[in-house]
């Protein structure tokens, strides 16, 4: 329902000026929401253009919208190009094999994987996959701790300073040791998955952790005192209490901490990927750079701005799950 | 008779930077079942320390309150309160609000179906069974509280708390929420123990007026016996001698024997008389 609504709400004035219904009006609030940010972005291209060809760097100008623009182009041909060799490459196996079997009906065939290069939009996936696993692990342990610290002031007192020391602290800072000790804790002969990833997903979950705590603790300690005495007076028990009242109150505020966890996950993964080259984005970024080629710089800045667009993207996916679980519709969520 | 429920020398303080603040003293009051008592007094002199008490949300420091022969230490849905601010969960429905007390009192008591009449039945007892699907934020300041005295009901409390249930309610709004009260109060023959600030409420509702003198230390200054007949109408009763003398004492109480003249407090005060007022042009 909601994405209908905002749908229809942006579409409106112009059906309304296609019907010819209050023109001048709905024409003047069509400027207003679309052509004003359009005309920002577009001074924005412009400034960035001209700024860009006046750096110069040992990899060529700096790179302008064109660039970027001729870059992702070139990432996205790459990408289905690859896909292509890969789907050629399966039929081939896939013949091959029939005809193996057609020539001796004992031979069990093997599937071999493809193993070509990962592409930008394989990366993309990985970063997103990686982003999702550190925020739902941060969220599966932040949300109950909230709760618990949040339900008793004596338990706030105490975790208190280890949070607020914990909080600031960097992901480039916690990576060593998060390597080290995922190195020694994970050893597999067949891993699942590998190293880097498990590395990216606990740094980013350590560093992403502490909004939902502290959000929630926040919002759970600060339940208006007459709902606490409706929950004393009906004798709920502590579960009761925390499923019925507890966590429906504090909803609100746990959100707050959720958008803010995943928004720090995201700028986190990036570094986290870099350097434990987990194959994401991150990574991307640190090995254009390594390559040194004149379309590097532009690469970048393709991934920057795809990492700017998904960042936004996540919070706005947020966003809509927070509306669809408030209780408070009246409140204005942004 | 033995009372349904008595509070012998309870007192109260609480820890201030200062050293001990003493806000309740030797109230002693005996309430016997059906009863309808008012609290009547200035704002800070203890009305809803007295109720918390009995709620079992404040711990007495002296004395104690014992209600059908056991005494009262913690809050429970045998003391069902109605608070100012309704206090509905505001996620919830009105329904859902008193099913979450039904489910809590009733458990292994009732069936599924028996549970779903009784939530009915309370509501609609508060005239609420049309928006019982409604959230808090969908219904007036009148109906919320409706709801929250349906909530209370619902738990069959021996005692009824009532922390100025119609405070936040306009004046027209209160006179129709009064008779409800009236009404379902001779039906169920409830016990209810009411604070308010307004004195046509007070007379109009109690059986007994409770007036409190000012705190600190504050205590039961005159108890008034309110003896007119039931079913009382207010439109009646504007006009009746004994009705108005009963006003005219709880009046003189307030504002004669136990006049406000603590200048600390310089908007209480203010507000005081306004309320009245307001109260005033309601009858």
């Amino acid at each position: 329902m909601n994405i209908a609504l905002s749908n229809i709400a942006w579409l409106e004035p112009f059906v309304k000026v296609a019907k010819g219904e209050n023109v001048a009006q709905n024409v003047q609030l069509i400027t207003k929401t679309i052509g004003i940010p359009l005309v920002g972005i577009l001074v924005f291209l412009m400034l960035w253009s001209a700024a860009a060809n006046s750096i110069d760097t040992s990899l060529g100008k700096f790179p302008g919208p064109a660039q970027v623009l001729e870059q992702s182009k070139n990432l996205l041909a790459e990408h289905f190009a690859e896909r292509e060799r890969a789907e050629a490459f399966y039929e081939r196996q896939e013949e091959r094999n029939a005809q193996r079997v057609k020539d001796d009906p004992t031979y069990v065939p093997k599937i071999r994987d493809y193993t070509g290069k990962n592409t930008y939009i394989d990366q993309i996936g990985t970063s997103l996959v990686t982003v999702l696993s550190g925020f739902l692990l941060a969220s599966i342990l932040a949300i109950p701790l909230g709760i618990v610290i949040g339900l008793s002031a004596n338990l706030h007192a105490a975790f208190n300073p280890v949070i607020q020391i914990f909080k600031p602290v960097s992901p480039l800072a916690w990576l060593p040791l998060v390597t080290m000790v995922v190195s020694a804790l994970y050893v597999t002969d067949d891993p699942v998955v590998p190293k880097s990833f498990i590395t990216s997903v606990v740094t980013v979950m350590l560093c992403c952790l502490w909004p939902t705590v502290i959000n929630t603790a926040f919002g759970v300690a600060t339940i208006p005192k007459d709902l606490v005495n409706v929950s004393q007076v009906l004798r709920l028990n502590w579960i009761t209490h925390v499923r019925k009242i507890a966590i429906p109150a504090s909803i609100p505020m746990v959100f707050t901490g959720l958008r803010l966890s995943l928004s720090i996950a995201w700028m986190v993964l990036i570094a986290a990927e870099m350097l434990a080259q987990n194959p994401g984005l991150g990574k991307f970024v640190w090995d254009e750079f390594q390559n040194g080629s004149s379309d590097s710089l532009g690469r970048i800045m393709v991934a920057i701005i795809t990492i700017g667009l998904i960042g936004f993207f996540l919070d706005r996916v947020m966003l809509r799950i927070q509306r669809s679980v408030s209780w408070d519709k009246s409140a204005t969520l942004r | 008779m033995n009372p349904l429920l008595e509070l012998t020398q309870v007192g109260i303080e609480f820890p201030t930077p200062k050293g001990p603040f003493c806000a309740l003293q030797n109230v002693n009051l005996k309430i016997a079942k059906g009863e309808f008592i008012s609290l009547i007094g200035h704002s800070g002199c203890g009305k809803s320390t007295v109720l918390n008490i009995v709620a079992g949300l404040y711990q007495a420091t002296t004395g104690g309150v014992v209600l059908a022969g056991k005494e009262v230490n913690e809050p429970g849905p045998e003391r069902a309160v109605v608070f100012q601010n309704h206090s509905l969960l505001p996620w919830l429905t009105a329904y859902q609000n008193v099913e979450l007390a039904v489910q809590q009192v009733f458990k292994g008591k009732k069936s599924k179906a028996e549970m779903k009449a009784w939530i009915e039945h309370n509501l609609n007892l508060v005239h609420m069974g049309h928006a019982m699907h409604k959230r808090p934020d969908e219904i007036s300041g009148g109906m919320k509280q409706r709801v929250g005295i349906a909530r209370a009901l619902s738990m069959e409390p021996s005692v009824l708390l009532l922390d100025e249930p119609f405070g936040a309610l306009d004046a027209l709004t209160r006179a129709h929420l009064q008779d409800s009260l009236m009404e379902i109060q001779k039906d169920l023959n409830s016990t209810v123990i009411m604070i308010t600030h307004d004195v046509d409420e007070a007379v109009l509702l109690s059986d007994r007026i409770v007036m409190m003198t000012n705190g600190p230390s504050a205590t039961v200054g005159e108890i008034l016996n309110i003896e007119l007949e039931r079913p009382r109408n207010r439109i009646q009763l504007a006009d009746d001698p004994t009705y108005n003398k009963y006003r005219q004492q709880v009046l003189s109480f307030l504002y004669e024997k136990q006049r406000k003249v603590d200048d600390s407090m310089p908007v209480e005060k203010a507000k005081e008389p306004e309320k009245e007022q307001a109260a005033e042009k309601v009858a």
